[in-house]
């Protein structure tokens, strides 16, 4: 079975990237397009693997984070924090948050690749 | 996780109001087209991503009857999208009756209330009947996964070149942040050739053992032609959330320039070039969201705000009031300065208003179902048409005006419009229709509710009212004070209690509330054609246009709104009326004079008319006093403290004030002052009058 991956960005444009990306990676994707939609698909996605955009409306990415951390069902999945910024400071914010990890806009698809391998178990 | 609840009602509020307002919409359509309709699509995507959303948020917070209800409501709507089932008016009924349902829910959710399982039951049943059974399921969250072959390890085939010795120990944290040690080995393992030896040194005895704090290490020894900062970087995401050593281990390979490694970085720049484009894609996009520019802000905040401002204004206030004491108010430097700030206050006041200003549609959109509902109880066909909702009015206001406008909706279609046949026979058209607008009109907010019903029937009203001893018989009225007698305590015109607009509340609390929010409620109806009621309601609830008049040693506010004139009686026009009552003519009326003094205590014997002003005020129910006071003082914008909150009830005060000299000003409420004095004295002025 392959892995499920939630991806959520409000960018339909990055929506579209990394979708074509992982599913060419053989993951199950399912997309949302803001935090609050992504925390409502999490039951039925039930991703192995969260990727979520920071600056999103509604419910920005650290929210999406800590949402899922005090989730009961699925506190424990890897998310990785999707950003323009590269910056420590962020770094910290997301790891204080409970992000996984994190991927700096603009990547590649090996790079999306290799990170994905750097937390999620295939 | 409870503001992330709460986040997730205040999203439901939207989305059901999108919901709501999606469904009218598409009603529209089905109502004016005579074969089936053409919805536009746009607006059935949204009424969807409205239910989606919902159904999501609830799933995450382990709602079920919500997940449940709205899932078996989007199949439907679903359908609708995708062109399997035709909205017609039927369908449009049930989806009208689910959207009311689905806030229900939410609301009983939202307050951890057990739902309306029947009516839930019901509903499921009513759109499982409008569900084609393949269509189940064919929805939300398509997952489009490819099961491409599994990407193999066939990449390190490459010679080994360097060994590494990894010692890997993590922490609490590494676990808290979703990190798995399995990916980071995985990860390793791309790297090259890899022995994993658990590290169990460390452990405690099982009894000991606490996952905050994870004692498993691991030593892992690596062969591969990779540098040391691949190596560590796969260990980036864990970096500070474990104890980590990387030592080379002793290796006769000497240290070669990988090209291949080379060959990476340049491969990847013009790919990271050209995906550093799709910003501009990203940015072209953007308008999809409509709510990038707005910020959600705590209400309280802004009444931190609003409240500092109060202090501002009476700050200020005191500054002006030194500056005069001190003698320095013909500086004209001083004078200019003072004034910019005055004006910055304003400024800053308006726009803080601003901030707590919403647009009315937020309840005017919830009369929608109130009306349907309305009708429905009553068999009467009904419409409701909404003006102005753009119109804005306080935050506060919005909330408190959904109770007066729902009962006053209702009492609209119970009261108002006539039944079906009735209006036939008066050849009026089948369906009623309610009209709900409202505007600005000088600094106020204005908002009418309007039917086209056949008024009030004053006849009935009348005989009524002597039943119940609220006027006396045969007592002369105008049809303008009939119509008034409908906002009595304990008025109702029907003669059983209906099941509608007559549960224990009558037009009276409708009064009482929007006159708590400084409002007043006027009726206007006119015999065959329909009846009008009036709400006229201040801009804000912080602060208040008053006139500052002196009273004894005290200085009080008189609300601007509640004036007519001011007078400076001549002894000619002084009636003296029974014992104790006064009154003065004007403009060919009689009016009661009530001596404000003798009202409040503040002294035992009624001041001489010679001195003094009289200020004519007009209550809501068109009573007309003549204030007696002292003198007037000025007429400003005071800041409203509320007086119940910090002290307690006091009888004709609304409220109070700051004034700029530090002194506390209370702010007189007309209307009860001659509501109170009607009660004793008055009443015998009227009857002497009429008689």
């Amino acid at each position: 079975m392959s892995r499920r991956i939630l991806a959520i960005d409000d960018s339909p444009t990055m929506r579209g990237l990394v979708a074509r990306t992982l599913r060419e990676a053989g993951f199950e994707v399912y997309l949302a397009s803001d935090g609050v939609e992504g925390i409502g698909c999490l039951v039925d996605a039930d991703p192995d693997l969260i990727i979520t955009d920071v600056n999103m409306p509604r419910l920005d990415g650290f929210g999406v984070i800590e949402a899922v951390r005090s989730c009961g069902s699925h506190s424990a999945v890897p998310i990785l924090v999707l950003t323009t910024e590269s910056g420590a400071d962020l770094k910290a914010r997301a790891r204080k948050a409970g992000a996984t990890g994190w991927i700096v806009k603009p990547f590649d698809d090996e790079e999306l690749i290799s990170v994905i391998d750097k937390v999620l178990t295939r | 996780m409870d503001d992330f609840k709460e986040l997730f009602f205040i999203e439901c509020d939207e989305l059901l109001e999108a919901l709501a307002s999606g469904l009218r919409k598409i009603e529209e359509s089905v109502a004016t087209a005579n074969q089936p309709a053409t919805i536009d699509i746009e607006t059935v995507h949204a009424i969807f991503r409205a239910v989606h959303s919902v159904k999501g948020g609830a799933a995450a917070f382990g709602m079920k009857d919500l997940v449940t209800f709205a899932h078996r409501f989007e199949t439907v709507l679903d359908e609708i999208r995708s062109d399997i089932l035709t909205a017609d008016t039927k369908v449009m009924a049930i989806l009208h009756r689910c959207s009311d349902f689905l806030a229900d829910l939410v609301a009983a959710t939202r307050q951890d209330i057990a739902a309306n399982s029947v009516q839930m039951e019901e509903l499921l049943g009513e759109l499982d009947t409008l569900i084609s059974q393949d269509e189940e399921e064919s929805f939300s969250f398509v997952p489009i996964g490819l099961d491409l072959v599994e990407q193999g390890s066939e990449a390190s085939t490459t010679l080994p070149r360097n060994s590494y010795r990894i010692r890997f120990a993590p922490d609490a944290d590494l676990y808290r942040t979703g990190n798995e040690p399995a990916a980071l080995f995985q990860a390793l393992q791309k790297l090259g050739e890899m022995t994993l030896t658990p590290d169990l040194s460390a452990l405690p005895v099982l009894s000991e053992w606490s996952l905050s704090q994870p004692k498993l290490a691991w030593v892992i020894d690596l062969a591969s032609d990779h540098s040391e900062d691949a190596i560590w970087s796969v260990f980036e995401f864990v970096e500070g959330c474990c104890s980590l050593k990387i030592e080379p281990l002793a290796d006769p390979a000497a240290e070669i320039p990988d090209p291949s490694q080379e060959g990476d970085n340049i491969i990847a720049l013009p790919i990271a070039a050209q995906s550093a484009s799709n910003p501009t894609a990203k940015l072209d996009s953007k308008p999809e969201t409509e709510q990038g520019t707005t910020i959600r802000v705590n209400l309280d905040r802004v009444d931190r705000l609003m409240n500092m401002i109060g202090e501002l204004v009476i700050k200020e206030a005191m500054l002006s009031q030194v500056i005069e004491t001190v003698g320095l108010a013909e500086n004209l430097d001083v004078a200019a300065g003072l004034d910019g700030i005055r004006q910055l206050a304003d400024e800053i006041q308006d726009s803080v208003m601003a901030i707590r200003a919403q647009p009315l549609k937020l309840v005017f959109q919830r009369m929608h179902r109130i009306l349907r509902e309305a009708s429905d109880m009553t068999g009467k066909p009904a419409r409701l048409i909404t003006l102005g909702e753009q119109t804005e009015v306080d935050k506060t206001m919005i909330e408190r005006l959904v109770e007066p406008l729902t009962h006053m909706i209702r009492n609209s279609v119970d009261h108002g419009l006539e039944d079906a046949l009735t209006r036939e026979r008066r050849g009026k058209p089948h369906i009623g229709t309610v009209t709900l607008s409202a505007a600005h009109r000088s600094g106020r907010v204005q908002i009418e509710l309007s039917d086209d019903g056949g008024g009030i029937d004053r006849g009935l009203v009348r005989k009524l009212a002597e039943e119940r001893g609220l006027i006396a018989q045969g007592a002369t009225l105008s049809p303008a004070e009939i119509d008034q007698l409908l906002f009595l305590p304990g008025f109702s015109s029907k003669q059983e209690v209906s099941a509608i607009s007559g549960r224990g509340v009558g037009l009276d609390v409708v009064r009482r509330e929007i006159m708590a929010l400084g409002g007043r409620v006027m009726i206007h109806s006119t015999e065959g054609q329909g009846t009008t009621f009036s709400i006229a309601l201040p801009l804000t609830l912080a602060v208040l246009e008053g006139m500052l008049i002196q009273l004894c040693d005290q200085t009080m506010v008189l609300p601007i709104t509640s004036i007519q004139e001011t007078l400076r009686p001549t002894p000619a026009s002084l009636h003296g009326i029974g014992l104790t009552g006064r009154a003065v003519a004007n403009r060919g009326d009689l009016i009661p004079i009530i001596d404000l003094g003798l009202s409040f205590g503040l002294r035992s014997e009624r001041s001489p008319l010679e001195t003094g002003v009289l200020i004519v005020v007009e209550t809501d129910s068109h009573k007309r006093a003549a204030l007696h006071v002292d003198g007037i003082i000025d007429q400003r914008q005071v800041v409203i403290k509320s007086l119940e909150e910090n002290y307690g009830r006091v009888s004709g005060v609304s409220a109070a004030t700051i004034l700029g000299d530090g002194n506390i000003a209370l702010i007189i409420d007309p209307e009860e002052i001659v509501l109170s004095s009607a009660a004793d004295g008055a009443r015998s002025h009227k009857l002497m009058m009429n008689g």
